[in-house]
C-alpha cells in the first residue's frame, strides 16, 4: 500500500475542492464542437449540459422528466400535442429572456439542411421536420415532351440524385402525358434539363423537374411559439418517450443573438463558443477553454435556479490515456474518472472497493456479420456461432468489469422494456448446425474466417476468448485482424468484412434506439439484413402509444432478430468509474447523465490517497 | 557566410514544396476522412457537411487552394478543434513543448556531458563501466518505461512532486527528467567516443608535451573536437525534443504540440496535420542550418565549400 502515502506537498485539487467548491471532472477526450446542435460526442454531452438547459431537466436518479426551462407542460389526448409553460425567470447568461421564440429559432437551426447537423434526425419526430430537413425536393413538373403511349394513372419515378419521388402519369387517349401528380416528392435532388419517362409502353416523354427546398413556413415544422412563454410542439406520432428525448442536446437551445453575431446559423466552425463569446441558460458559464488541457466553467448567477446550484465551478480535463486518468485521480487531481484501464479493474476492486464504480449503461456490444457472402449468408452459420458463444465465460473471465451477458439486442428495463433472453450458449446443437451446413455443401471445414477490431487491447482479447471458442466448438479458424479507428469506420460502411466487432449507445431511454437501426436499409444497418416484417413492426411500434402493445411489436423484433441472427450480442457495458467519495448527489444512471446543479462537494472521513 | 545562408534558405523552399505535396496526398489517401463516426450519416448530410471545409471539391483543386492560401500564411481551420485555427493552435501549443524539450536538452547536457568526458579521460576503468553502463540502460529504457517509473518514485512513493499537468514549476520536473535522461544517456556515450578520438590526436599530444595542465588540455584543447558528434546529434534531436513528444505529453497531460500532431492523425484532421508537418519541417531546416554554422566555427575543416 505504498501509494497511500501520496499527496504531495501542496494540497491536491480534490483537498482544495471543498472549500472552492470545484468539481474536478475527468472528460476523457477533447470535444469536437461545444455546440448543442453539431455536437455529436460524449464529453461534449458532458460539457453542454453544464452551459445550456433544455426544456425539461433530469431527475438526478431515475432521469425522469423535471421541469427545465419550461414549468409545466400538457399532453394532448392523442399524445400528438405538447404545449410548454416556459417560466418567466428563465435567463440567459447575458440577462435576457428565454423565450418560446428561441427554441423555434433552435429547432429551424439544427433542421436546416445547409448546417449539416450530424444529430438532426434526432428531431425528425416532429412534425413535417423531416420534410423541412431532407431539403431539395420536387416541386413542380414540367412536361417538355408529352410523348405517346403511356398508360394512364401508372406510377414513375425519377432516377437521380435523388431518392424517393413518386409521381402519377396522367395522360389523354392517345397515351401522351398530361400531367405528372406528385405523391412523393422525394429528397436530394438537383436541377436536370430533362428526363426520360419510362413505363411499359410509352415512349419519347421527357420531363423537367423544378427543383426546391420547401420553406420553414411553407414545410409548417410543428413547432410555433404561442407567445414568448408557451411553445407548442406537434408529433408525427405518439412518442411516448418523448419528453426523455427532449433531454438530447440537439433539442437544446442557443441564443439567437450570439448565433447571429456570429453568422453561425448555418455555418460550422464559427468562434462563437469559445469563452466569452458563448451565452447559455445552463447553471454554468464556459469560462476557459485551453484545447487539449482544460475547459472551465463557472457558476451562472443569472441561473433561475442558481439557489440548488453548489458547485462554484467544474474543471474538466480531457485525459485520454486511461493510466494516466488513474494517476490523477490517486493524486488528488481528478474528482472522477472518465474511464479504468481493465487491466486495474482486477486490483482496485480488491484494494480499493470505496472509489471504484461500476454502472450499468445503456449499451449493447456486438459483433455484426455480413450477410451477403457466405458462409454468413446462410442462417444456419450464423445461428451456430451465436450458440457456440458463451457470453458468460466472456464477461467473468475476460471483462472482468461486471458487464453483463447478452442474450438479446436491447439492455433488459431499457424504458421498462425486457425482452426474452433468446441467445442462449447450445455447443451440440452448434455443432450439428455447422455439420447440416457442410453436409449440404460438401465442405469438410468452414474456411477461415476474418474477424476485424479496431484497436484495443480490450477488443482483442474478447476477440481471442472468441476464436477459441469457435475453433473448440464449430472447427472454425478466425483470423484477427485489428485496424485503426477511422479504417475500420469506413470498412464497416463499405460492408467490406465478414465478421466484425461493433457497440450501439443509446441515445435515450427507449428500445427504438437499439430496435431501428436493423431497418432495411438503415444507416447503422451494415449487415445486408432486411426484413419486411420487422420494418413493419417498427412501423407499428411508432404510431402506437399504449405501451404494452408496442413492447409486443419490440418483442416480436427482438425475436426476428434471435431467428435470423445478423448480429451476435455479447454483452451490455457497464460504465466503470473511479470517483471520490466527496462527491455527492452523483448518481448511477443508464445514460451517463449527471445532472451537475445537484452535485455538492463533502468531506468524509476516509483514509483517501 | 551570408551568401551560404541565403543558399540554404533558396534551397529549403523546394523542399517545404514537396513536403507540403506528399504529406496532402499521403493524409487524403489514407481511409476514413474527419467526419466519418460511429455514427453513421446519410451521404447527402456528409456531403453538405464536408462541403463547409471546401472537401467537397475535386482532390487537386482543394490541393491548389491549399496552397495558395499556405503562400498567404493560412494554414486553415481545425477540423477537430471546431472553431479554432490550425496556426493558432501551434502557437499555443509549441511554446510548451519547446519549454519541455530545452529543459530536457538542459538536463541531458548537464549530465551527458560530464559523464561523458569523465568516461573518455579513465578509459575502462571502475568509473567508465558505472557510467557507460547507466547511460546503455538510460537509451534502452524506453521513455513510455521511464516516465511511469520516476512517477512512481518522485510522485507516489515519496510525493514530492505532481504525477501530470503543465501548471507549475514543479510540474515541469519530471517529465523533462524523463526525456532527459534519455537523451543525456545518448550523448554521454557520442562524448566519450568523440573525447576518446581526438585525445588520440597528434596536437593534443603536443599540448601535452609543451606542459599543458591536464584539465587545459581537455577544455582547450580537446573539447572542441569532441564535441563535433555530439553537435551533430544535437541539431535533429533539439528539433524532435522542442517539437513535443507524443508518449511523454500523454503521460503526463501536458498540452504540446506532440499530442495535437498524433491526435490529429488519428482523426484525419487534415489541416492539423499539414501544419505541424509543415512547422516541423521548418524547424528542423532551421535547426540543421544552425548545426552546420556551429560545426563551421568549431571545425575550420568543413568551412570550405
Amino acid at each position: 500500500m505504498l501509494f497511500l502515502l501520496g499527496g504531495c506537498s501542496a494540497p491536491s485539487n480534490v483537498e482544495n475542492a471543498i472549500e472552492e467548491k470545484i468539481l474536478h471532472f475527468g472528460l476523457g477526450s477533447e470535444p469536437q464542437y461545444l455546440d448543442p446542435h453539431l455536437a455529436s460526442s460524449v464529453s461534449a454531452h458532458n460539457v453542454i449540459i453544464a452551459l445550456i438547459e433544455g426544456l425539461v431537466s433530469e431527475d438526478p436518479k431515475t432521469l425522469k422528466p423535471i421541469p427545465g426551462v419550461a414549468e409545466s407542460w400538457d399532453i394532448s389526448e392523442d399524445g400528438l400535442l405538447y404545449t410548454f409553460h416556459l417560466r418567466k425567470n428563465a435567463k440567459w447568461s447575458n440577462g435576457d429572456p428565454v423565450t418560446a421564440h428561441d427554441f423555434v429559432y433552435s429547432y429551424r437551426r439544427i433542421l436546416n439542411p445547409n448546417l449539416a447537423s450530424q444529430y438532426a434526425s434526432m428531431l425528425h419526430g416532429l412534425k413535417n421536420a423531416r420534410k423541412y430537413h431532407e431539403g431539395s425536393r420536387v416541386l413542380s413538373v414540367e412536361i417538355l415532351n408529352a410523348g405517346r403511349g403511356y398508360s394512364n394513372r401508372s406510377e414513375v419515378s425519377l432516377v437521380g440524385s435523388g431518392t424517393g419521388f413518386l409521381g402519377q402519369l396522367e395522360t389523354n387517349t392517345s397515351g401522351s402525358i398530361t400531367s405528372v401528380q406528385i405523391i412523393d416528392a422525394g429528397k436530394n435532388y438537383s436541377s436536370y434539363q430533362s428526363i426520360e419517362i419510362f413505363d411499359e409502353n410509352g415512349t419519347d416523354g421527357t420531363i423537367r423537374p423544378l427543383i426546391g427546398s420547401l420553406s420553414w413556413e411553407e414545410a409548417k415544422v410543428g413547432a410555433v411559439a404561442i407567445d414568448n412563454h408557451t411553445l407548442q410542439l406537434t408529433l408525427e406520432n405518439p412518442t411516448p418517450y418523448f419528453l426523455e428525448l427532449l433531454n438530447h442536446y440537439s433539442w437544446f437551445p442557443a441564443h439567437p443573438p450570439t448565433i447571429k453575431k456570429f453568422d453561425a446559423f448555418e455555418k460550422q466552425g464559427t468562434p462563437w463558443t469559445r469563452p466569452g463569446n458563448y451565452v447559455g441558460n445552463g447553471p454554468f458559464i464556459l469560462s476557459e477553454h485551453k484545447v487539449n488541457s482544460v475547459i472551465e466553467v463557472k457558476k451562472n448567477p443569472n441561473y433561475w435556479d442558481a439557489e440548488t446550484v453548489s458547485l462554484e465551478a467544474i474543471r474538466f480535463y480531457p485525459i485520454e490515456s486511461a493510466d494516466t486518468e488513474e494517476r490523477a485521480f490517486r493524486s488528488g487531481f481528478l474528482h472522477l474518472t472518465q474511464t479504468v484501464s481493465p487491466d486495474r479493474i482486477d486490483f482496485l476492486k480488491q484494494n480499493h472497493p470505496e472509489v471504484i464504480h461500476f454502472e450499468p449503461y445503456l449499451g449493447t456490444y456486438f459483433y455484426r456479420f455480413n450477410l451477403e457472402e457466405p458462409p454468413f449468408d446462410d442462417v444456419r452459420v450464423r445461428l451456430a456461432f451465436n450458440l457456440a458463444t458463451d457470453r458468460q465465460a466472456i464477461v467473468e473471465k475476460v471483462t472482468k468489469g461486471g458487464q453483463v451477458p447478452a442474450r438479446c439486442f436491447t439492455p433488459p428495463g431499457t424504458g421498462g422494456f425486457s425482452p426474452e433472453s433468446r441467445f442462449r450458449f447450445d455447443p451440440q446443437k452448434a455443432k450439428a448446425l455447422i455439420q447440416d451446413y457442410l453436409d449440404e455443401k460438401g465442405l469438410k471445414s468452414l474456411p477461415k474466417i476474418e474477424l476485424k477490431y479496431n484497436t484495443s487491447e480490450g477488443h482483442k482479447k474478447v476477440a481471442e476468448a472468441l476464436q477459441g471458442m469457435w475453433k473448440n466448438h464449430l472447427g472454425v479458424e478466425i483470423q484477427l485482424l485489428n485496424m485503426e479507428w477511422k479504417v475500420f469506420l469506413s470498412t464497416i460502411e463499405k460492408q467490406d468484412f465478414a465478421l466484425a466487432r461493433a457497440g450501439w449507445i443509446g441515445d435515450y431511454v427507449d428500445a427504438n434506439t437499439f430496435l431501428h437501426m436493423w431497418r432495411t436499409g438503415d444507416g447503422h444497418n451494415n449487415t445486408g439484413w432486411s426484413n419486411v416484417r420487422y420494418d413493419e413492426l417498427l412501423e407499428l411500434a411508432a404510431k402506437e402509444s399504449d405501451p404494452e402493445k408496442r413492447f409486443l411489436y419490440f418483442e416480436e423484433c427482438e425475436k426476428l432478430l434471435s431467428e435470423h441472427a445478423p448480429i451476435l450480442p455479447i454483452y451490455f457495458y457497464v460504465h466503470v468509474t473511479l470517483r471520490s467519495p466527496t462527491v455527492k448527489g452523483w448518481h448511477p444512471t443508464l445514460l451517463d447523465h449527471h445532472p451537475y446543479k445537484y452535485v455538492r462537494l463533502k468531506n468524509v472521513d476516509a483514509n483517501l490517497w | 557566410m551570408v551568401k551560404f545562408i541565403v543558399v540554404r534558405i533558396l534551397q529549403a523552399i523546394p523542399t517545404l514544396f514537396v513536403i507540403a505535396t506528399l504529406t496532402f496526398f499521403m493524409t487524403r489517401l489514407a481511409p476514413g476522412g474527419p467526419f466519418d463516426s460511429e455514427k453513421n450519416i446519410p451521404a447527402e448530410i456528409k456531403e453538405k457537411l464536408e462541403a463547409h471545409f471546401g472537401l467537397e471539391k475535386p482532390l487537386h483543386e482543394q490541393y491548389f487552394l491549399y496552397l495558395g492560401n499556405l503562400l498567404q500564411g493560412d494554414l486553415g481551420p481545425s477540423f477537430k478543434y471546431m472553431g479554432w485555427e490550425v496556426s493558432e493552435l501551434i502557437a499555443k501549443a509549441f511554446p510548451v513543448s519547446a519549454q519541455l524539450g530545452l529543459f530536457s536538452l538542459l538536463i541531458a547536457l548537464v549530465l551527458g556531458l560530464p559523464a561523458g568526458v569523465v568516461a573518455a579521460l579513465r578509459k575502462n576503468s571502475a568509473y567508465d563501466y558505472c557510467l557507460m553502463t547507466t547511460a546503455m540502460l538510460g537509451i534502452c529504457l524506453p521513455t513510455f518505461v521511464m516516465g511511469p517509473l520516476l512517477i512512481l518514485l518522485f510522485s507516489s512513493w515519496l510525493g514530492w512532486l505532481p504525477p501530470l499537468g503543465w501548471y507549475s514549476f514543479a510540474d515541469m520536473i519530471l517529465p523533462s527528467l524523463t526525456l532527459g535522461l534519455f537523451y543525456g544517456a545518448y550523448i554521454a556515450r557520442l562524448t566519450r567516443a568523440g573525447m576518446l578520438e581526438t585525445l588520440n590526436q597528434d596536437y593534443i599530444r603536443t599540448a601535452r608535451a609543451k606542459g599543458a595542465s591536464p584539465i587545459r588540455v581537455v577544455l582547450r584543447h580537446a573539447i572542441k573536437g569532441g564535441l563535433l558528434p555530439v553537435v551533430t546529434f544535437l541539431g535533429p534531436a533539439f528539433a524532435g525534443l522542442i517539437s513535443g513528444s507524443f508518449i511523454i505529453e500523454s503521460i503526463f497531460f501536458i498540452p504540446g504540440l506532440g499530442r495535437f500532431f498524433v491526435t490529429a492523425a488519428f482523426n484525419r484532421d487534415y489541416t492539423m496535420v499539414l501544419g505541424t508537418v509543415l512547422f516541423y519541417a521548418c524547424l528542423i531546416i532551421i535547426l540543421n542550418l544552425v548545426v552546420d554554422l556551429i560545426q563551421a566555427s568549431l571545425d575550420p575543416k568543413s568551412r570550405e565549400p
